[in-house]
Formats: structure tokens, C-alpha cells, sequence
């Protein structure tokens, strides 16, 4: 959809930007807002381009610069420490060999730390994109990025 | 000729089991039985969650009402040859004998026996969620019915007040003197908000609630838009949630197409329309004005009060905000009456409360205990005991909430009891831990949160929790000295008193309680020679 046809979707009123800029980073590959639509929304909701990313910014689930195709947010809340959520970071890093913050360099993964997902009944947990994973641990994690480096190599 | 539906399966499917493969299991039990001929007999129903979690996929059997936990592909042939063509429990996965665990109804305990029973959770685990004709049968949206035909909204009102309801989002305030501060606001549009933006870290109740019965939380607000006079609500709820969002908005749809929901409901002119709004990542959000902001477009920052919601809040219109939890119990309140909902819980605070139980015990999971249990109850008859070691402390509330140790196992959970003592009940989430933990690890991790999570806005929150981070890092270090602790006591107190927001109130609770009970994990840690 182009930036006309998201805004069209939900009105371009004020209280509707945070939708907005939900659906425009979905759609990009990048998970990321870019310069370019910033300015585009800008114009069209007439809101200024200072004050969007002002917004936006405040929020963890938006980014201004390219991120992997898949984003992987380790949960670092007290209920997934409590039960070893370092070692997940540790393993994805074995794994990936990136870092917290970081992106592989074929643009797949990109590692975050999040605060509590909610499923702290499968602590340490995970997110990846939109999916949810949990009861993890070092085999669990190689077997899931393995599955989707198998799937993007096809 | 065959019975049939003698039995039926409920597989939970919620957010935790569906990571374990609820739905294919779910599949595969249907294919089972075709393979064995007894589809016709035994029905499979998907349904919320049953309660435990960190049990891989859990099903309950209907009407016997046992249950099972860490089903796997290669156990559902036996498992349904012994279950049901032999008849008898199948030992090896079996998780508890009743669907709702833990509580031994011999007890001579009049307050367990006589009023236990579940009002938020009644129907999680019974029905399936996603069809809007089980609720109905449930009794669903009879509530709303009776409301709009035979009640005038100060009526409704009347009844939450006598009911003695209030806020589960954890400051406990009285939901129907909440309720009538909007309906007394002469502006329009008014708006019924419903805050599912659940962050505190350790709580998932909420989520449980709309995965398992997304139509009770609708209803419950139906029902307070007709007693504010508002006909329009929304559901601010956190990114994260997909399960949640997906059931709601069917919930809504099916709602609508079958006129309880929309325009002219029940043919009585009534119109109230609910729509979602999706948070994007900030655990401020679940401030009550912060959300109001966040759903206006704007940065999650807090407003000042005065003017409160009820007079000024969604784009400046009269708002009445409330927690997933304390819309769940209208209509139960509405259909049975006050004095029902008051023969639980306690004098002061009636009702129940739905907690997530987690950390070092037997058996984590969702409950729904009447007001003023222990937390010594919970933990031995809900949680089955501590999984290992000794208890050593309890987070209660969530990382804003406060910290007991052993000498509080006692002190009846609801909100007067805890005032009592000095703490509050907050969200719900039951953190327990055993001695392996380290005090000053666990609440450095706490304080992390916060300094990630703290908005900004005012100055002892964005600054006291990043000095009382450093402070805990370098005492971690083995680089602390005596007087840190005064330090970080002076900066806790200045945090509660000065910070503009319950998120700045609260961050230093746990803290500034540890500090208190458990000294010596602090000084144990400074440098020698000082």
C-alpha cells in the first residue's frame, strides 16, 4: 500500500498516527521507517517531520534506520532473568555473531532486548517478528534460526 | 446408535501453549479419534487457557473435568485408547484431577469452601472464545440485556458502588465512584477506555482474560457505556498481544452481527461501538493519562491532575478508564447482584483476584482466589509448593510492587491489608523466589527496566533511576561502600515523593524494601578495607 492508501485507511487525524506508522513499517522488508516516508506522512497529515520522529522515537517498536528482515527482541524483564535470559542473548550472539543492537551482515537478524512480552509462563521467551517463542535454551534457539536461515535460502 | 458428545476435550490455546503446539496437537487429537471411531462421542473444543503454565499443551476432559499437561505427538494414540476406550485416567500426563487445581474443598475454612468459585475466569477454559454462541449460552450479554431494558444508568451505578468493586489495574480505586464522576461530566462525546496495555513485567492476566473470554471484557463495557451515557470505547492494547488483538476483533465483529454491539442495541436506541487501538512498545502507556496520549498520537508522557479523566481525557472529552480485570466483573456483578459479589473476598475489599503465580514454585499459572488469601495459601495450595530450596522473597505487583519476605507469608492479599502494612497489592503478578537469588542482581535487573521504561518527563525519575542503576552496578562490582546504602535510601524516598507519575512513585518500592529486610546482601558485597 502507498502512504496515501495507509493514512485513507484510518483517517489522517492526529490519534490515528501511531496505526499509521505500525502498517508503514510492517510493509517495509527493512522493519524500519524510512527518511523518505517520514516526509511523505509528514505532508500528508500535515504534521511536522520533527514532531513525527519526536513520536515516534519515544516508542521501542519503531526504528528510523534498517533493520533485518527478522527482528529477534530477547526479553529482559525480571521473570525471564530470573530463569536465564543472558544465555539467550549469549547463545544468539554464538549463533549469529552479533551483538545486542546489532544486524548480520546478510541483513536477516537483528538482535534487540525488550522489556516483558507478557508470556513470562514460558520464561526466558522471545519474539521474533510476531511470532513467540519460549522454554528456551541454546539447542532451542539454533534450531529456530536455522529454520529460517533454511527457509530464506530457498 | 452412537452416543453422542459424551465427553469433550478442551485443548487451551493461549498464548503460552500455542508456543508448545497447542493447534497441532489439537489437529491431531481430532484425527486420532476419527482413526478410532469415536468423533462421533468425543468432541474437541479449543478454548483459553486452563491455568497452568510451563506445562507444554494442556487439556482439560469435560465433564469429568481431570487434566493433562505436556501432550505430545506420540502420546495422543495411547492417551485417547486409555482415556477413552478403557475409561480410566492416563496417570503418565496427568497434571491434577480437577480443572481448577490446588484447592482442597474438605478445608473447613468457610471463606474457601463455601464462596469459592471463579468470576473473572469462569468461562476460560469452559468455552471457546472465538464463538460468540457459547458465551450467549453461558449466559453471556444478559447482563447488557437487563441493563438496557429494565435499569436506568444511575441504577447500574448503584449496583457497582454496592458492589464494592474496585480497579484491578492495582491502585484499587472504587470503580463505581469512578464511573459516576463521568456521568456526571455534561460534555460530549464520552469515551469508555478500556486499558489492556499490560507491562509489567511477571502479569498476564489480562491477556488470559481476553484470550479466554474476549466477550466478557466487551460486555463490561457496553455496560459502563450505558451508565456514563458514552457510546463509544475503545481497547488500548500492547503490541505484543496478537492473540489477544485477533480474538477481540472477531469478538467485536460476531458482536456486531448479532446487534449486541453497534447501533441500536437490543432495539433500545442504545448505540456503542468498540474499536482497537495497538500501543507500540512503552510500559508508561499503562498510566492512565500517559495512555490517553499515546492514543491521542502523541509520546507517552503523563498529564497533570486535575483535570481527571472523568472531566477531561480522550481528546479532551469525558473518559473513564478501567483495567481488562475490573470490566471482566460487570456483568457477573450486574446478573447476580452486589451482595453475591460481596460474599467473596473480604469486608473492605470484596471480590476476587486473578494473579500470575511464576518463578521457583511446582506449578505456575493463572489463579483466581477470592480477596484476602495468603500469600503462604497461594503458594503451598495453588502453586504446589516451592519447586526448590527454601523461599527467600516474593515480588508482588509486578517490578513497580514491593518485596516480602517470610515474615509477611501471612498478610491477607487485598488492598486494605497490604495498606496496613505499608505496601500495595498492584497488578497481580506473584513472583517467587528461592534462596539462589541474588538480591542485589534481581533488583538491578528491576532498576534496568526502569531506566529503559522511565518516560522523561520529570527529573527524579529519568535521573534517580539511572544513579540508583550505577550505584547497584558498582556495589555488584564489589566497589561499594557503607554510606551507598544511605544514598540510595535518600534517592528511593526522593523518587516516591517527587516524581510526577506512579511510574517514578513506584520504581525504588522494591529497592528501597529490600534495603529494609535483607541489609547484610548489600554490605556483604562492599569493599573490605573501607
Amino acid at each position: 500500500m502507498t502512504i496515501k492508501e495507509i493514512i485513507n485507511k484510518y483517517g489522517n487525524k492526529r490519534e490515528n498516527l501511531l496505526q499509521i506508522l505500525h502498517d508503514i513499517q510492517n510493509q517495509s522488508l527493512q522493519n524500519y521507517i524510512s527518511e523518505e516516508n517520514v516526509k511523505t506522512l509528514s505532508e500528508k497529515m500535515k504534521i511536522p517531520v520533527s514532531d513525527i520522529k519526536g513520536t515516534a522515537s519515544f516508542y521501542t517498536m519503531y526504528s528510523f534506520v534498517p533493520r533485518g528482515k527478522y527482528l529477534i527482541r530477547v526479553c529482559e524483564s525480571p521473570p525471564c532473568y530470573l530463569l536465564g535470559a543472558q544465555t539467550i542473548f549469549k547463545a544468539i550472539e554464538n549463533k549469529l555473531g552479533i551483538k545486542e543492537g546489532e544486524t548480520t551482515k546478510d541483513g536477516l537478524f537483528t538482535l534487540e532486548g525488550t522489556s516483558c512480552l507478557g508470556i513470562c509462563g514460558v520464561a526466558p521467551a522471545m519474539m521474533i517478528n510476531d511470532e513467540a517463542y519460549g522454554n528456551l535454551n541454546e539447542k532451542k534457539i539454533n534450531e529456530i534460526l536455522e529454520q529460517i536461515q533454511e527457509k530464506e535460502r530457498k | 446408535m452412537v452416543k453422542r458428545n459424551i465427553a469433550q476435550i478442551l485443548v487451551s490455546i493461549d498464548g503460552n501453549t500455542v508456543l508448545s503446539g497447542a493447534r497441532k496437537i489439537k489437529t491431531q487429537l481430532i484425527t486420532e479419534l476419527n482413526k478410532q471411531s469415536l468423533s462421533e462421542q468425543i468432541q474437541v473444543i479449543e478454548t483459553g487457557s486452563l491455568g497452568p503454565v510451563n506445562k507444554g499443551v494442556v487439556v482439560g476432559i469435560y465433564p469429568t473435568g481431570e487434566m493433562y499437561g505436556n501432550i505430545t505427538e506420540k502420546d495422543i494414540a495411547e492417551f485417547i485408547q486409555e482415556r477413552f476406550v478403557k475409561g480410566r485416567a492416563y496417570k503418565k500426563l496427568l497434571l491434577a484431577e480437577k480443572l481448577q487445581p490446588g484447592i482442597d474443598l474438605s478445608d473447613n475454612d468457610s471463606r474457601k469452601t463455601q464462596y469459592y468459585g471463579r468470576i473473572v475466569l469462569d468461562n476460560c477454559g469452559r468455552i471457546n472464545p472465538e464463538n460468540i454462541e457459547e458465551y450467549i449460552g453461558v449466559g453471556g450479554y444478559e447482563a447488557l440485556g437487563v441493563v438496557l431494558k429494565e435499569k436506568a444508568p444511575q441504577e447500574v451505578i448503584q449496583i457497582v458502588k454496592n458492589s464494592g468493586l474496585q480497579g484491578r489495574g492495582g491502585a484499587g480505586f472504587p470503580t463505581g465512584l469512578k464511573w459516576s464522576f463521568a456521568a456526571q461530566a455534561k460534555e460530549s462525546p464520552k469515551y469508555v477506555i478500556c486499558n489492556a496495555d499490560e507491562g509489567e513485567p511477571g502479569t498476564f492476566k489480562d491477556r488470559l482474560i481476553m484470550e479466554g473470554d474476549p466477550h466478557k471484557v466487551l460486555e463490561g463495557m457496553a455496560i459502563c457505556g450505558y451508565a456514563i451515557g458514552a457510546n463509544a470505547g475503545y481497547i488500548y492494547i500492547r503490541g505484543e498481544y496478537q492473540l489477544s488483538i485477533e480474538r477481540l476483533e472477531k469478538a467485536i465483529k460476531d458482536a456486531e452481527k448479532l446487534g449486541l454491539l453497534g447501533k441500536n442495541i437490543f432495539d433500545t436506541g442504545f448505540d456503542f461501538q468498540v474499536k482497537i487501538k495497538i500501543g507500540a512498545g512503552s510500559y508508561v502507556c499503562g498510566e492512565e493519562t500517559t495512555l490517553l496520549n499515546s492514543m491521542e498520537g502523541f509520546r507517552g508522557t503523563p498529564r497533570f491532575k486535575p483535570p481527571f479523566p472523568a472531566e477531561s481525557g480522550f481528546l479532551a472529552k469525558p473518559t473513564n478508564v478501567n483495567n481488562v480485570e475490573t470490566f471482566a466483573n460487570i456483568a457477573p456483578i450486574i446478573l447476580n447482584g452486589a451482595e453475591w459479589f460481596r460474599k467473596f473476598g473480604t469486608e473492605n475489599s470484596p471480590g476476587t483476584k486473578v494473579y500470575a503465580v511464576l518463578g521457583h514454585v511446582n506449578r505456575p499459572g493463572v489463579i483466581e482466589v477470592p480477596m484476602g488469601v495468603t500469600l503462604r495459601e497461594i503458594i503451598q495450595d495453588y502453586a504446589g509448593g516451592i519447586s526448590s530450596g527454601n523461599f527467600k522473597m516474593t515480588q508482588i505487583g509486578g517490578t513497580a510492587g514491593n518485596i516480602l519476605s517470610s515474615k509477611f507469608l501471612d498478610v491477607p492479599l487485598d488492598f486494605q491489608s497490604l495498606k496496613g502494612v505499608g505496601y500495595s497489592l498492584g497488578s497481580g503478578a506473584i513472583l517467587i523466589m528461592n534462596e539462589s537469588v541474588s538480591v542485589i542482581d534481581f533488583i538491578k535487573c528491576c532498576m534496568k527496566f526502569f531506566v529503559h521504561e522511565s518516560c522523561g518527563k520529570c527529573t527524579p525519575c529519568r535521573e534517580g533511576t539511572s544513579y540508583v542503576y550505577e550505584i547497584l552496578d558498582k556495589i555488584s562490582l564489589g566497589e561499594g561502600k557503607a554510606d551507598d546504602l544511605e544514598t540510595l535510601k535518600l534517592l528511593g524516598e526522593n523518587m516516591q515523593e517527587a516524581s510526577f507519575c506512579p511510574l517514578g512513585q513506584s520504581a525504588p518500592n522494591s529497592l528501597l524494601d529490600t534495603i529494609k529486610l535483607f541489609p547484610e546482601e548489600y554490605s556483604k558485597l562492599f569493599k573490605k578495607n573501607i
